[in-house]
């Protein structure tokens, strides 16, 4: 995948810094700082309900490698979890342990919903009796990503798309 | 035992069995009532041994109900597939759980799904619905107002 700097709008660090004698000052607002950092620091949390989560660790995995763009600290609790990426079909069963693990993640906190499950109910949508229709009945969503299941390259465009929202404070 | 051998031994077994034709392994249909003579047969009939069920199905035609037991034996490595036609109001049939224990959940989930009701069965309960769940999901004349969208 492609993702040389023409692809991502706006500057890679928000601020000037200006050279002195004794080394520099650094001018900026705290607010986008504190965004960029946010932004380049985004830990998923493991969490895959169906085959999406195949795709996802793919993403994670050698050939893809989400780490290059800092998602490669996946945590296993939501506690230390930045970003929830809902990997698969939300079922009525799932949906209170969805909302539960949402609200243990510690501010602030970012969902994306990855694939055609997550962001409607997808080919579960008619005649199911068991199928969440659309995870954003549950959780806020910022971020949709259409597949089903969506290629790696698909989730990591996701993920970028994420990260500028972070920095242009959208999120 | 292949399957023209297993054929001439169920011959001997049942009464009169009728067989499905065009499967990869042989398929017997019989009827409800001597399912469990004939499923203590399959188990440790001399050598049958199946000792493994290894998936019960419902189907459901609309007009009636069909179970499916797939059966093999680690011994022998055979395989038989046993379909059982059952009546779609009243779904009644005898418990294999004593048999072969698997059949517990399995037997669970098909009356969780479709309402199947297994006689002797020890602990006939819902497995995946709630409990208090009312209606039977994979029935093809279900309806749910509430979660489902009809198309």
């Amino acid at each position: 995948m492609d993702v040389s700097p023409q692809n991502t709008t706006g500057k890679p660090f928000p601020g000037e810094v200006h050279p002195t004698a004794g080394g520099g000052i650094l001018v900026t607002k705290l607010d986008e700082v504190i965004n960029w950092a946010r932004s380049n620091s985004l830990w998923p949390l493991v969490f895959g309900t169906s085959c999406c989560a195949i795709e996802m660790m793919s993403t994670a995995a050698a050939k893809y490698d989400w780490s290059r763009f800092g998602f490669e600290v996946a945590r296993a609790t939501p506690r230390q979890a930045d970003v929830i990426i809902i990997a698969g079909t939300i079922v009525n069963k799932m949906a209170p342990v969805l909302k539960r693990l949402y609200d243990q993640m510690a501010d602030p906190k970012y969902v994306i919903a990855m694939g055609a499950c997550a962001t409607s109910g997808g080919p579960f949508f008619y005649n199911t009796y068991s199928v969440v229709k659309g995870a954003d009945h549950v959780i806020p969503v910022d971020v949709y990503v259409a597949g089903c299941p969506p290629r790696p390259e698909a989730l990591l465009h996701a993920l970028i798309t994420l990260q500028e929202k972070i920095r242009k404070g959208a999120s | 035992m292949n399957k023209e051998e297993l054929k001439i031994r169920l011959e001997t077994l049942l009464s009169s069995p009728s067989f499905e034709e065009g499967a990869e392994w042989t398929t017997v249909i019989i009827g409800p009532a001597e399912w469990e003579g004939v499923a203590r047969q399959l188990r440790s009939g001399e050598g049958l041994d199946f000792d493994y069920l290894f998936c019960v199905t419902a189907v459901d035609w609309r007009t009636h109900f069909t179970m499916v037991y797939h059966l093999t034996s680690t011994v022998h490595r055979h395989m038989l597939v046993v379909k059982i036609k059952l009546d779609r109001e009243r779904p009644e049939i005898q418990t294999v759980s004593d048999i072969w224990r698997t059949a517990e959940f399995h037997e669970r989930e098909a009356y969780d799904l479709f309402g199947v009701v297994f006689t002797g069965h020890p602990d006939l309960r819902r497995l995946f619905m709630t409990d208090e769940w009312k209606g039977w999901p994979l029935r093809k004349d279900y309806e749910d107002p509430v979660n489902m969208i009809k198309l």
